[in-house]
Formats: C-alpha cells, sequence, structure tokens
C-alpha cells in the first residue's frame, strides 16, 4: 500500500522539474488555440498560395500552372488601377483617427454626459455592416436623407448626386467608413488616455501648461506607440476596403477596391487559381506597408 | 530550450495538418473513381429507369431540395411539400432557400453536401457536370419529352431538365403608353426611343428603368439578343466564327446600342445607383415606370405587385428583324446530386415538380419543358399573331462549351453584370468613353481569349 503510494507520489506534476512542468504547461494551454489558429488561419492561406499557381476554376481538375496567374496581374495595369480606390479610404484613415484622437482627448477630462458622448461615438462600430451599407444607400440617394437635411437648412443649392457622381462616389464611400470605424479607433485612444497618471497633468497645471500644451506634451507622447497601431490597422483597413463599397454599389460606377475585384475574378468569372493569385498579391502589399511603418514608427521605442 | 521545444513542436503540428489535408484529398478522387467505375460495370438498371418500378409507398428518406425562391419557399412550396407527400407518404421533403443560388452553391460542390434535389449551376463547365450529378437519361430519349433538355447535356445524356422555359422582351405599363399618346406598340428601335421621348413629355413616369444597382436585371437585355439577330443560329453557332463580335452591325452591338441610347438621352431613372428592384416592382404597377426589360419571369411579379395587374404586359425587344422571334431560354436546369443517399425520392421530386406541380406557368412565368403540358394562353394568342417561339440552335459538338469558355476567359460577361454597368455609366457620361469605345473593348479582350480558347 505504501509502495503504491510512493510511486503516485513520484509520478506526480509537482516532481517533474521545474522546466519541464513549464514547458508541459506552456504546450498544453497553447495547444487549443494554436489548432484553431492552424485549421483556421494558417492552412487556409497555405491553401490559397497552392491555388495561386493553378488554374482552377472551382470546379474541374487543379492543374499546376507556375507563375502563369502572377503574370497575368503583373503584365496587365487594369487590375493595380483600382488601387487608385484605395487612395480615397487612405486619406480617409487620417481624417477617422485625427476625429478619433480629438473626441478621444476631449472626452478624457472632464465633461458632462461623458458616458453617454461616448457610447454614441462608439455606436457605430456595433452595427452590422450590410444595415450600414441598407442604411446609408437611403441617406445618400436622390431626395434622401441627406439631401433632405441640406434643403432644410437652406443649403438646397449644394445637393448632389452623392453616388450617382463618379468624381463625389468615393468621397461619400469613404465617408461612411470613416463613420464606421471612428469609434474604433477612438475607445482604443480613450483606453490608453485614461492610463496616464493623473499626477501628471496636476504637475503640468502647477508649471502653467494649458490644455493644448497637456495634449502635445504628455497625452501624444504617452500614446505613441497606440497611434502608431491605430495607423497600421486603418492602413491595411484602406487597403483592404470591401464591405461598404460591395454592399452598397457592388463595385460599380468606379468604387470597385481591388478584394472586391478578387472576389469578382474568383467568384464571378470562375478563376479561382488567378483570384487567389490576387489575394496574396494584396496580403504582401500588406505586409509590406505594415513593415514600412513599423520602421518609421520604431524609433526610441 | 523551451523555445527550441515550441518551434519543434509547432511545426510538427502543422506537418500533421497538412499531412490529414493531403489524405483526405486523395481520398476523395480515389472513391470518386471508383464510383464511377461501378456505374460503369453495373448490369442492372441505371437510377432514372429503376426508380419507375418502385410503389410510391416504398419510395422513402429524408429529401433536401435547393432552391432559390426565397421569397415563396414558405407559402408556395408548403403546399408543393403536401401534395407531393400526399403522393408519396414516405418521404419528408425539406427545402433550404439561397438567397444568391449561383454565389452560394459554388463553395458547396466540391463538399459533396449540396442537397439532394438542386440546380445545375451555371458556372460548372460543361464536361465537369458528371463528376457532381446523377444522368437523368440520353438525349435522344428525353428530347421526345422535354425542351431545352439539349443545353447543358454532356456527350449524349441529359443531367438537368430546365424548370421553366421562359423568354424576354420589354414589360411595358399600357397605361402610361395610353397616358402618353402612344398608341401603336413600337417595333424598330427608332419607334421605341420616340415612344419613350413621348413618355418622358408627356407623364410623369420614369421611360426606362434599368435598375442599374442591382445590376442583374441588366443581364436581362442579354436574353432578347436572337430578337435582335432575328434568327436562331446565332448565339451558338454563328457567333464563334468571328473573333470581334461587337462590330458596328454585330447583333450584340446593335441590341446593347438601344441600352447605351435610352440612357444618353436621359429616359432612364434619375439617379441609377439607388435602384432598388422590389421597389420598381410596385411603382412599374402604379404606372410610375413605363418600361423594363426582362424576361417573362418577371412580368407575375409585378401584375402581383399592386392592384392594375391588367395593365403590365409583355412586347417583343425592338428590332429591325422582318420576323419577330422571341428566343425560349432554359430558366434553372433542376438536378440530382450523385452523392445523394436518396435517389429514387429525388427521381420522384423531379418527376413530380416538372409534370405536376405547375411552377413553370404560375410561378416562372414561363413554359413548362415538359412537351405534354400544353401552352399558356397568353402565348398562344402571341403565336397566333405572327411571333415566333423558337429554341435556340445548341453549337456543334464539337464546339460544345467553348462560347462559355471564351466569355470566362476574356471577362466580357455576356450574361454578367459589370460590363453593362459600364456601358450605362458611358452613356450617362461618367466615363470618358463613347459607345464604340465600350465595344472595342469588348472587341479586343474577345479577340484576345477567342485566339487563345480555339487555337
Amino acid at each position: 500500500m505504501s509502495k503504491l503510494k510512493e510511486i503516485i507520489s513520484k509520478m506526480s506534476f509537482s516532481n517533474i522539474s521545474y522546466k519541464a512542468q513549464r514547458n508541459i504547461i506552456i504546450i498544453a494551454f497553447l495547444a487549443v488555440p494554436m489548432t484553431l489558429l492552424a485549421t483556421f488561419a494558417f492552412l487556409p492561406v497555405i491553401n490559397m498560395f497552392w491555388y495561386s499557381f493553378t488554374d482552377w476554376n472551382g470546379y474541374s481538375k487543379m492543374n499546376f500552372v507556375g507563375l502563369d496567374n502572377y503574370k497575368t496581374i503583373f503584365s496587365n495595369p487594369e487590375y493595380f488601377s483600382v488601387f487608385r480606390v484605395s487612395l480615397y479610404y487612405f486619406f480617409a484613415t487620417f481624417v477617422q483617427l485625427g476625429i478619433a484622437l480629438y473626441f478621444a482627448t476631449i472626452l478624457s477630462f472632464e465633461v458632462k454626459f461623458k458616458n453617454f458622448f461616448k457610447g454614441v461615438l462608439f455606436f457605430p462600430y456595433l452595427l452590422n455592416g450590410v444595415a450600414i451599407g441598407l442604411m446609408f444607400l437611403l441617406f445618400f440617394r436622390a431626395d434622401g436623407t441627406l439631401d433632405t437635411v441640406l434643403h432644410a437648412i437652406g443649403l438646397g443649392d449644394y445637393t448632389q448626386m452623392w453616388l450617382g457622381n463618379p468624381k463625389l462616389i468615393n468621397i461619400s464611400l469613404a465617408g461612411v467608413s470613416v463613420w464606421r470605424y471612428m469609434g474604433f479607433n477612438f475607445i482604443i485612444f480613450l483606453g490608453a488616455i485614461s492610463s496616464i497618471p493623473n499626477e501628471i497633468y496636476e504637475a503640468s497645471e502647477i508649471d502653467g501648461a494649458n490644455r493644448w500644451h497637456q495634449f502635445i506634451y504628455i497625452i501624444l507622447p504617452s500614446i505613441k506607440i497606440i497611434v502608431s497601431l491605430n495607423l497600421i490597422l486603418a492602413v491595411s483597413g484602406s487597403l483592404s476596403a470591401f464591405e461598404i463599397p460591395f454592399i452598397m454599389t457592388g463595385g460599380a460606377n468606379g468604387s470597385a477596391t481591388f478584394v472586391i475585384q478578387t472576389v469578382n475574378t474568383a467568384f464571378r468569372y470562375g478563376k479561382i487559381g488567378l483570384g487567389s493569385a490576387m489575394a496574396v498579391v494584396l496580403l504582401f502589399i500588406v505586409v509590406v506597408v505594415t513593415g514600412i511603418q513599423r520602421k518609421f514608427f520604431s524609433e526610441g521605442d | 530550450m523551451g523555445k527550441k521545444l515550441m518551434v519543434l513542436f509547432m511545426s510538427l503540428f502543422l506537418l500533421v495538418m497538412l499531412a490529414a489535408c493531403g489524405g483526405d484529398n486523395d481520398n476523395a478522387t480515389d472513391s470518386g473513381d471508383g464510383g464511377s467505375d461501378d456505374n460503369g460495370s453495373s448490369e442492372e438498371k441505371p437510377m432514372h429507369e429503376a426508380w419507375k418500378d418502385m410503389d410510391p409507398e416504398e419510395i422513402e428518406g429524408d429529401l433536401t431540395v435547393l432552391t432559390h425562391r426565397t421569397d415563396i419557399v414558405d407559402s408556395v412550396y408548403q403546399e408543393y411539400k403536401e401534395q407531393f407527400e400526399a403522393k408519396y407518404p414516405n418521404v419528408n421533403v425539406v427545402f433550404e432557400a439561397l438567397n444568391d443560388y449561383g454565389g452560394d452553391i459554388m463553395p458547396r460542390i466540391n463538399t459533396q453536401d449540396f442537397g439532394d434535389v438542386q440546380y445545375l449551376p451555371v458556372e460548372v463547365p460543361i464536361q465537369d457536370i458528371p463528376n457532381f450529378f446523377e444522368p437523368m437519361g440520353s438525349l435522344a430519349d428525353m428530347e421526345q419529352n422535354f425542351l431545352g433538355v439539349e443545353e447543358r447535356a454532356v456527350n449524349g445524356t441529359v443531367y438537368g431538365i430546365p424548370i421553366a422555359v421562359t423568354y424576354t422582351g420589354v414589360i411595358y405599363n399600357k397605361a402610361v403608353f395610353e397616358e402618353a399618346g402612344v398608341t401603336e406598340l413600337p417595333e424598330t428601335q427608332a419607334e421605341f426611343l420616340e415612344a419613350l421621348q413621348m413618355v418622358k413629355d408627356n407623364t410623369d413616369a420614369i421611360p426606362l428603368y434599368t435598375n442599374y444597382a442591382d445590376a442583374w436585371p441588366l443581364t436581362q437585355w442579354q436574353g432578347a439578343l436572337s430578337t435582335t439577330a432575328g434568327s436562331e443560329t446565332y448565339y451558338n453557332i454563328d457567333i464563334l466564327d468571328d473573333p470581334r463580335p461587337f462590330e458596328a452591325g454585330d447583333p450584340h452591338y446593335e441590341h446593347y446600342k438601344l441600352m447605351y441610347d435610352v440612357a444618353e438621352q436621359g429616359l432612364i431613372e434619375n439617379d441609377p445607383l439607388t435602384t432598388d428592384w422590389e421597389a420598381s416592382k410596385v411603382m412599374m404597377n402604379n404606372g410610375e415606370i413605363a418600361t423594363m426589360v426582362l424576361g417573362s419571369w418577371a412580368l407575375e411579379q409585378i401584375q402581383s405587385s399592386g392592384p392594375n395587374a391588367d395593365d403590365i404586359a409583355i412586347m417583343a425587344y425592338p428590332n429591325d428583324q422582318d420576323r419577330t422571334l422571341f428566343s425560349l431560354g432554359a430558366d434553372y436546369n433542376v438536378s440530382i446530386s450523385k452523392f445523394s443517399d436518396n435517389k429514387p425520392a429525388a427521381f420522384a421530386w423531379v418527376d413530380w415538380f416538372i409534370n405536376e406541380s405547375g411552377y413553370s406557368v404560375e410561378q416562372a412565368g414561363g413554359i413548362s419543358a415538359s412537351k405534354e403540358v400544353p401552352l399558356p394562353e397568353a402565348l398562344a394568342e402571341a403565336e397566333a399573331a405572327g411571333a415566333e417561339f423558337v429554341m435556340l440552335e445548341p453549337s456543334p459538338e464539337e464546339l460544345q462549351g467553348k462560347l462559355d469558355e471564351i466569355d470566362n476567359e476574356s471577362e466580357v460577361g455576356l450574361w454578367g453584370q459589370d460590363k453593362k454597368q459600364v456601358l450605362v455609366e458611358a452613356a450617362i457620361g461618367n466615363r470618358d468613353m463613347t459607345f464604340d469605345d465600350v465595344m472595342n473593348s469588348w472587341n479586343d479582350a474577345w479577340e484576345a481569349a477567342y485566339n487563345k480558347i480555339m487555337e
């Protein structure tokens, strides 16, 4: 009896060396998320890389075609000209971050109805993308909400074909995107700002700093990393803008983004191989852009 | 040490995952090949014959039927279920309605789990159809009894029967035409434009509603192409002789010239970007829209969208030909999965749906594919008035599927929507292109694909 106990106590977890314990726990805990990550993130990406070297149409047998798909993309300017549309979303990104930072700063000081405003600003991010698309379709249509409001405040002469005018359509759509994602940036900024200790503000007030000084010399330096993180998220988001233009216009009237084009190539024209190659190209562009940004923002950290 | 272990563990893990996947693929192809061999060597009656010998009581199982009719799946389809189950009491029918059938079915096809009864997706290349679907009989036999089965037949075997046969024309509101002072139905493109101008000048109605934002209604125009061509051989045969089929004088050029002209002359809706299909049906019924180019399937839907069913009628697409020719085109082709466990029940459903349900006339505004079902009244009248309803001649055997291949390769998309939207954009001045520029871009893309495919 006592022998059995001895064996059991020897096998027990606490008798293994600390290092081995640590490894076992790390592996056991990581196994679940890694399995999920591998199944739903890595595996599809690996598959996509494989498809990009084939001429698969979704149904027939695949044939390996080497780099043909990539040659098609890089030798045909049509595939790249749509990145022009991404520029609209790219510039909108800065507007979006600017507004988010502005509201986050204001609401981090003492303001009446603080929580109410926080809720209002964050609310759009909680809405479903399809709902937003339909909502703004009504908002922008001729004699829709926007036009009605403009008429009501005496600016009726400024009404436009918000989506019908090819020069305006991307600005309108980028505006919707700003409205939707601003709340997300805002909440992250707000969190970062609230982690700045109060004493620093008090000390600066004694030194005679006003709100603007506090923003420039205390808040901005403290949340620099968060700003760059938000910027990376927003820029890669602008390159892969999809949901809002796809739901609202389906890419019509010159509003097609690279992702819309990829989806159409793969699923409308049955060129899964070529579509995968386009997705791989986009992946690399996003990786490169992110890399460049990190290079610029990482000094000093 | 810990780091190294982790890396080792992760890479092992990934390898196992990959290997598992690879294994799956191999198995799938193996069993597929094995299955087809079995079919070839078996002496038994094929399933499409065998089920007819069974007693209705013997046929049993849970049957999953895919449909694209999200609008009536809870109403009309439930009646179908009742009627069918009364005849075959041991079958339990379950419907699954897909909002975007063409897009949703594609990823599912390769999983082998796509219902027992569904439609042949038009995206499946013809030669691949036998890999996924159950044969329904030989073309020679089926042709005797059904319209339109030759369209997606493979090597003399039929894999799908059209759920309805429809035709395309211009749906118009009689009351609006009357108010505008259009007394005789326009026959040529010039007369049609004149009539639309009168509608614009004399009424508040929109002369022609494109439904540009929903985009798929623009693809409906293609269905009337053979009316413009005035020939049943052009679409599948003659077009393949011409590497540049969109030049002035060619049927496609003349056909889409009308789309460009109406848009350019401001005879369409004001803001095409915010159109709405469901609303357009109601507007047309109420006399706020004069015309729309659509298939006959839409007639019933527009008539039932308001109180003025009698005002809505369909006429031939304006053309300069001597004959008024409506080409009959198959709607979706109903098919049976090769991987189904309930094939007898599936065949029973297909047979009942095509011959007895009345779907094709009542719900799809067309003609039944079954030759035993008589022509609807309205068609019989039009036929008496000189219109011809014809099936298009299929492509010759050796060129089968080539048209689709060129179309996809070139991304012109004869039945697609992108290029038609571009055409409308050019016409309303949103793009710096004339009609000839648009046609030339189609020609160039088509020619490149033509040379690649036909070489």
